[in-house]
């Protein structure tokens, strides 16, 4: 029935309306008196209102208006009214957590501000090691823009009740009719959340739970199980390795993640047992990048390769192919088998076949770095699951569908396909952090806090225990799976903290308490596990082998980049413009390969007039499947007649319009097999694709004083000074007709710097793996902007720290060959000269072109400190200038920005605010939103247009320290400073190491004076605080 | 009767003049209507200068993002500019200043406007340290005034700083000396002049100027006095300015060469410059008979000279950077890194302008041509652009470590500033043509009758 009601705003309006509507047609009682005002000619005339008093009007009413018309910026910040007690404005608290995503698993600590976090590092009592995604997500847990912030039906935003409600009827009733349901997840390595999932499908027992990783270990977890029983991933101790083989197996960069310090550690050419590294590989990765031998290898040839080691090493003879490393590795085999327990082999081969091949081989080596006794947990999913779900969510077998921390419609080959059969479903929910593809096609999706907000434990061992607790209250609507699960299982009373408590209480926790546990972030639990390797047939392997593995022209791997893994990060801005370690191109992914076949297809990447790289687009196209629009990128290195390309890009939904770079390689990762046999290319002619590359110069073109490195023999046998066979030559000046070496000379007094604090800080060049957190934690402690890709593009990244990455030039592959040494700038040049016969320009350009296989050689690079500091004499206004206790200071406030500073340093570390990147819309990144702007740290300033910058030696941490320790009346403790500077505290291998020259106990102290120490570019004597120590090469030789 | 002169010395000044015709001549273009050219050329340059200044309140409104700079390559069209117009404004101080110290009375035709050009000049120049800062607005920090910012000071280190003062006193010193030739030329139209506004700016713009004899007394004793304090500027500001590179690090910067070799491209760039006006001014103001062949081929002669100089210099730098045998000098402006790297053509355009082009000079028949003169002094502006932007942009693009390698490409700002300088120059050149006496004719005055044609004549047919 229709609603008749009559308002009424007077009795008399109700009881006579005529007097009202007259009333209304007649607004003005009374008639304005215009025409007596205008139309009286001489009234006007005498009106005594003369121009002066006109103008006087006009003015104040104008002003007036104008006044009113400007609104007083609106200040957001709240002071507390009633302070908490434990927090101190200005002081920051550190808690313990971890990192457990489903790809990137990390002990960390998290420093918060005033209630905010703000950073991550790693926690290094928990032995935690952290990469750049790990230091980087605590921007994502301040992105409003892909977040889901409130429970959603459909396009429609709804109360948690609700959900619960319709949800637990909806689902009641599919238990009623015994229809099936899935459950899908990510690897969750949480127990208790593991206990929980287990009590809700006793609840509902026609919900299955099957897990998938987005980038699939299921092959190795599936040999892992067949030869020790337990389905995991076996566990590396790399730093007991003398000889590590690898067959494509990035274990520094992506594989499974946290080798890299166990691996630096091997790598101490003191140690008198430096490890010798050989690769196999057909993709530049990042562990390529770090072996002693880099031998290209098809992927096809990789497990052939894999079987030939196997039977050199134990005589046995599987069948396999001859493939063209068979030289190499026969002599793999018999370093092998002289460093005995000490070597290992690794695979990073999707087949479980290979995989078996390479337990095989750790088990016949009795290798004490394989350690399958104490397995990792860090990977759960299945193929075969996920392949059953995919078909049965086709067929319409499955009813229903509840996914968490997955995202099927991207990251699943078909998953495209997969939306209609969705649709269909009875029930579709997603348990989201993001809203992202799945969650925008299920009918319900439930917003997950982040894991900064959340409570949780993970399992990553059977010994090692880590707990994640909130550092912030929420920022959305959100709540945890474990509550939400815990309510629809009938646990109504029980929230998952009191959960979680328990469960530890219980199940982990022997001889701790929660409160200690929870304080540290991590529990060892002492566990002695032993297995043994069951005998596997492997004859009937290697042949199935022989036949799954088809050989073809065109292989393709696919991998995960150090920017952004998974993908699950792809709305960072800062993992975005981190440039990849290996190409130095941010912005996105793209189809590597090689020199040889680039020529053969026509691509090209030439170097445009704006100092950018251009390429092409490709087609490839696998079993039928064909992605378009490929950039293409020559990557010295890669194997012939192989490609490669990143997974984790091509994100589309819900991103921001500049994060939507690249193209999802996942389409092309069928079975998830990360390689792709018969793949075809097709070069797309017309349009051309513009890279963002922060480095265009590959090689170092012959300047070797800038990267010292030597061969493990030199390193032992010859004296670094030495005249002529030295490796670490300091500059030398003639004085007084002497030759003396340059730091001897000065023009001036030297300033007394004995007193008080002096940092240095020591880059070893050796253990560095060019992974990039420290880029990352850089970039979060100093505010530094991001800029996006069309700025990159056009050289004008912000970065205080980059990673310089040097390809060798042909010349001194010849060079290696015929002298078994690294060449100095100096014998390079002669031998250019000399041997090759080159004339200067042709010089030139043979040392600039890259090899087709090259060494390769990472340089962290930021602000040098020099205590001559070329930057610091030529500003006009004095607004850098130098510290007192050694860092060359930069003054944001005094500079006017002649960039005189940046063109005359020498290590081109200075960054110019080009704009003002933040509060500016043409720069919509983490600094032009509430949310995003929250995780910038509070002590350090954001730099306006029109400034310089640089790095700082994180001035604000080591004050910090400073008065920490006098308010607490004592010395700074050693490592204090090393762990304030942002980069040195990032570190997990301690190729950075930051501390206080000036006090004896400091292991910089030591380092100063090591006989690899060297000053970049120490012939301009600008004598640097930051001190690199040479690369040290093993070579196997003696 | 003055001094007497050869018979064999060309004269200066053309046909039969008088003193009267001297006056009538250079006051014909300011009391007269200008001509259809000359407002084109105006409006022209108007509209170019305009066009630059959008695009310097574009780059102060939004940063210095809109060039085509990066993080390796932190100056490039903007102090080639810079260096560009403080090198052509050289021309006018030594002119005016050397060349009466050294009595040389052809000067006498050029140097009103060379000096104009100079002031004018460095007013472009002078811009560009200004618009080229981050934040220009505070610009004034560069200048040692007291302040309440704490105890901040200047760097005396920087030779920014020296610039700030280099440029600042040749600026002031070349006002007051082109002033001062200025004041009889002003009375003179003043004197001549009918309409009582112009009358009121020119007796403003004279200063007084009475014409006694102790005027003219005390006129030559300060331009004596001027010409001494003006002489070492024309050593000074250009020293002071390539010591914006010499004193750097960088290799091709790093040159104890850089003082005497920029001081002699200045010249040269600025006496191409004066080539070029004059050739353009004595044909449309009607002048020829006091701009001659004969002051054409001296300017040559000084470009010969200096071109020859610089020419010198950069075979040395050439030779020095591959003599050091040091890595980092293998791609300098000029040496072979330069010429097979990816800026082969401004290395090229740098030695067929300033070197191969000027060479020209030494035929006596393209010296003494009108047409070729002012040919090659385009020439000589371009190659000068370009030896700038070579040291700069070169350079820079390839610094000390392989991995800040880079390139510089213009964006339509920095080109459109660049024409606006040239633009703003041209208005001012034109106002001042239309406004100022363009030759100093109390001077000239001075040598009609030594070396005036139809004196010389006639003397000469009295001696016979």
């Amino acid at each position: 029935m229709a609603l008749n009601r009559k308002y009424w705003q007077s009795v008399e309006e109700l009881k006579d309306s005529s007097v009202v509507e007259t009333l209304a047609k007649n607004e003005f009682v009374e008639e304005i008196p215009t025409d007596e005002f205008l139309g009286d000619k001489e009234t006007l005339e005498s009106s005594s209102t003369s121009r002066r008093d006109f103008l006087k009007y006009v003015g104040f009413t104008t002003a007036a208006a104008t006044l009113a018309a400007c609104e007083g910026p609106v200040k957001k910040s709240i002071p507390y009214v009633v302070k908490p007690d434990d927090t101190i404005l200005g002081v920051a608290d550190w808690y313990a957590s971890t990192v457990a995503d489903g790809f990137d698993f990390a002990n960390v600590l998290v420093k918060t501000r005033e209630g905010r976090p703000i950073l991550i590092m790693p926690n290094k009592d928990a032995g935690g090691s952290t990469n750049a995604r790990v230091q980087a997500s605590v921007l994502s847990l301040y992105d409003n823009q892909l977040r889901l912030k409130e429970p959603r039906k459909g396009d429609s935003v709804i109360s948690w009740d609700t959900a619960h409600l319709e949800i637990q009827s909806s689902l009641a009733q599919l238990k009623e009719a015994n229809e099936p349901i899935v459950l899908l997840t990510g690897t969750l390595a949480s127990p208790s959340t593991e206990q929980i999932i287990s009590d809700f499908l006793a609840v509902y027992p026609n919900v299955k739970h099957v897990v998938y990783d987005a980038i699939s270990e299921s092959g190795t977890l599936d040999a892992f199980e067949e030869m020790y029983g337990s389905r995991a991933l076996p566990n590396y101790h790399f730093e007991k390795a003398h000889a590590i083989v690898s067959f494509g197996a990035d274990f520094i960069g992506d594989w499974q993640g946290g080798f890299d310090k166990g691996y630096a550690a091997s790598r101490n050419p003191d140690s008198g047992h430096m490890s010798y590294h050989v690769q196999f590989e057909a993709n530049m990765s990042l562990t390529g990048a770090n072996a002693d031998e880099r031998v290209v290898t098809k992927p096809s040839d990789q497990v052939f390769a894999l079987i030939n080691l196997y039977n050199e090493i134990t005589g046995s003879s599987l069948p396999s192919k001859a493939t063209p490393v068979d030289a190499h590795v026969k002599e793999v085999a018999a370093i092998l088998k002289k460093s005995a327990s000490h070597g290992v082999v690794v695979s990073g081969s999707s087949d479980k076949e290979a995989q078996l091949i390479a337990f095989a081989i750790n088990d016949a080596l009795k290798s004490k770095v394989f350690d399958p006794a104490n397995p990792s947990f860090i990977r759960k999913g299945n193929d075969a699951d996920l392949a059953q779900v995919i078909s049965d969510l086709k067929s319409g077998k499955v009813k229903g569908l509840l996914t968490y921390n997955v995202d099927p419609l991207y990251n699943v080959a078909s998953g495209s396909e997969l939306a209609k059969a969705i649709n269909k479903l009875k029930l579709s929910v997603a348990f989201s952090v993001q809203n992202d593809a799945t969650a925008n096609n299920t009918q319900y999706s439930l917003p997950m806090s982040h894991f900064l907000e959340s409570w949780g434990d993970v399992k990553t061992t059977d010994s090692n225990y880590g707990l994640i607790q909130p550092t912030i209250q929420k920022l959305f609507d959100t709540a945890q799976i474990q509550d939400v699960l815990l309510k629809w299982s009938g646990n109504d009373s029980t929230s998952y903290y009191d959960y979680l408590k328990g469960y530890w209480s219980s199940n982990v926790l022997v001889d701790q308490s929660w409160n200690q546990a929870l304080h540290d972030g991590f529990y060892i639990r002492k566990v002695t596990n032993s297995v043994s390797a069951k005998s596997v047939d492997l004859f009937p392997i290697a042949k199935a082998l022989e036949k799954s593995i088809k050989p073809s022209d065109v292989e393709l791997t696919l991998f995960s980049s150090t920017a952004l893994g998974d993908g699950k990060q792809a709305n960072n801005p800062w993992l975005q413009e981190f440039p990849d370690p290996i190409t130095r191109a941010s912005w996105d992914n793209y189809l590597s390969i090689s020199i040889a076949d680039a020529s053969k297809y026509g691509f090209t990447n030439p170097v445009k007039d704006n100092g950018a790289i251009n390429g092409n687009y490709a087609t490839v196209s696998v079993n039928g499947v064909s992605l378009e629009n490929i950039p293409v990128m020559i990557q010295p290195g890669q194997a012939p007649g192989s490609v490669g390309l990143a997974l984790g890009y091509g994100r589309k939904t819900s991103l921001k319009q500049e994060m939507q770079v690249g193209v999802n390689a996942y389409t092309l990762y069928a079975n998830s097999k990360n390689v792709q046999y018969g793949v075809s290319i097709e070069k797309t002619s017309g349009p051309v694709h513009e890279f963002a590359c922060t480095q265009v110069q590959k090689t170092i073109a012959g300047r070797h004083d800038i990267l010292k490195e030597t061969t493990l023999k030199d390193y032992i046998n010859v004296d670094p000074k030495d005249h002529k066979n030295g490796w670490n030559i300091p500059a030398m000046v003639s004085y007084d007709h002497q030759e003396v070496e340059a730091k001897s000379i000065d023009l001036w007094d030297e300033f007394n710097r004995e007193i008080g604090h002096h940092f240095n800080l020591s880059i070893d060049l050796t253990s560095c793996t060019g992974c990039g957190a420290c880029v990352i934690a850089c970039h979060a402690e100093n505010n530094v902007p991001v800029v996006g890709k069309s700025e990159v593009r056009v050289g004008r990244d912000m970065h205080w720290l980059r990673i310089d990455r040097y390809y060798s030039s042909g010349v001194e592959e010849q060079y290696n060959k015929i002298y078994h040494k690294e060449p100095s700038s100096q014998s390079i040049r002669e031998f250019a000269k000399d041997s090759l016969g080159l004339g200067d320009g042709a010089m030139y350009a043979a040392l600039e072109k890259e090899a087709e296989n090259p060494q390769v050689s990472f340089q962290p690079m930021m602000c040098q400190h020099c205590n001559h500091a070329p930057c610091e004499t030529v500003c006009p206004v004095a607004a850098t200038s130098h510290g007192r206790q050694g860092q060359n200071q930069m003054t944001y406030n005094r500079c006017v920005g002649t960039r005189y500073c940046a063109n005359n340093c020498p290590y081109r570390v200075r960054r110019f605010n080009w704009f003002n990147y933040a509060n500016n819309n043409e720069f919509d990144f983490n600094m032009n939103n509430d949310y995003g702007k929250m995780v910038l740290n509070p002590d350090v300033v954001v730099r306006s247009r029109g400034v310089m910058e640089k790095c700082s030696f994180c001035i604000q941490s080591t004050q910090a320290v400073i008065l920490k320790a006098k308010k607490e009346g004592r010395k700074v403790k050693t490592g204090e400073f090393n762990d304030a500077c942002a980069c040195s505290a990032a570190c997990s291998t301690g190729a950075m190491v930051f501390g206080d020259v000036n006090s004896k106990e400091d292991p910089i102290v030591p380092l100063t004076k090591d006989k690899r120490a060297y000053h970049v570019l120490d012939y301009l004597q600008t004598k640097p605080n930051v001190v690199y120590q040479v690369k040290v090469r093993n070579t196997n030789e003696t | 009767m003055s001094h007497y002169e050869a018979p064999i010395r060309e004269p200066l000044v053309l046909g039969h003049k008088t003193y009267h015709d001297i006056t009538e001549d250079i006051a014909r273009p300011i009391e007269g209507k200008a001509n259809k050219n000359w407002y084109i050329a105006f409006y022209i340059s108007l509209a170019a200068m305009l066009w630059g200044f959008g695009c310097i309140f574009y780059t102060v409104g939004t940063g210095i993002g809109v060039w085509g700079l990066s993080k390796n390559i932190g100056w490039a069209w903007d102090i080639t500019n810079f260096v560009w117009w403080v090198g052509i404004g050289h021309a006018g101080t030594l002119i005016s200043a050397v060349l009466l110290l050294f009595r040389q009375k052809w000067r006498m035709a050029i140097n009103r406007s060379a000096e104009a050009m100079t002031i004018f000049a460095v007013f472009q120049a002078g811009l560009f340290p200004i618009i080229h800062m981050g934040r220009p607005w505070n610009g004034y920090w560069v200048l040692p005034i007291p302040n309440q910012f704490g105890s901040l000071w200047v760097n005396f280190n920087s030779p920014l700083l020296w610039d700030v003062f280099a440029i600042s006193t040749y600026l002031s010193v070349s006002l007051v000396f082109w002033w001062t030739g200025l004041l009889p030329d002003f009375a003179m139209i003043r004197d001549r002049a009918v309409k009582p506004f112009q009358k009121k700016i020119y007796s403003l713009l004279s200063f007084g100027w009475s014409g006694r004899a102790k005027d003219w007394q005390r006129f030559e004793e300060v331009s004596l006095v001027l010409a001494g304090l003006a002489t070492p500027l024309v050593l000074s500001v250009h020293t002071i300015v390539s010591m914006d590179f010499a004193t750097s690090i960088n290799p091709g910067w790093h040159s104890t060469i850089f003082p005497p070799y920029f001081v002699a491209g200045a010249i040269f760039s600025g006496f191409a410059m004066v080539q070029t006006l004059l050739g353009i001014m004595r044909k449309v103001t009607n002048l020829e008979a006091y701009i001659t062949r004969l002051h054409i081929e001296y300017m040559n002669v000084v470009i010969i000279l200096t071109g020859g100089i610089v020419a010198i210099a950069y075979a040395t730098e050439f030779f020095i950077a591959w003599y050091t045998g040091s890595q980092y000098e293998d791609y300098t402006y000029l040496s072979v890194g330069a010429a097979t790297g990816p800026y082969w053509w401004a290395f090229y355009s740098l030695l067929l302008f300033n070197i191969i082009i000027p060479q020209l000079l030494w035929i006596k028949k393209i010296r003494r041509s009108f047409v070729w003169s002012f040919l090659i002094s385009i020439a000589i502006n371009i190659g000068m652009w370009f030896e700038r932007f070579d040291i700069i942009a070169i350079v820079l693009s390839k610094g000390h470590l392989p991995s800040s390698w880079w390139r510089f490409e213009p964006t339509f700002v920095d080109v459109g500033i660049f024409i606006g300088t040239i633009g703003f120059f041209f208005v001012l050149f034109l106002l001042y043509a239309r406004t100022f006496p363009v030759i100093a004719q109390a001077e000239v005055k001075t040598i009609l009758k030594s070396s005036g044609e139809s004196y010389k004549k006639l003397r000469d047919n009295n001696h016979e």
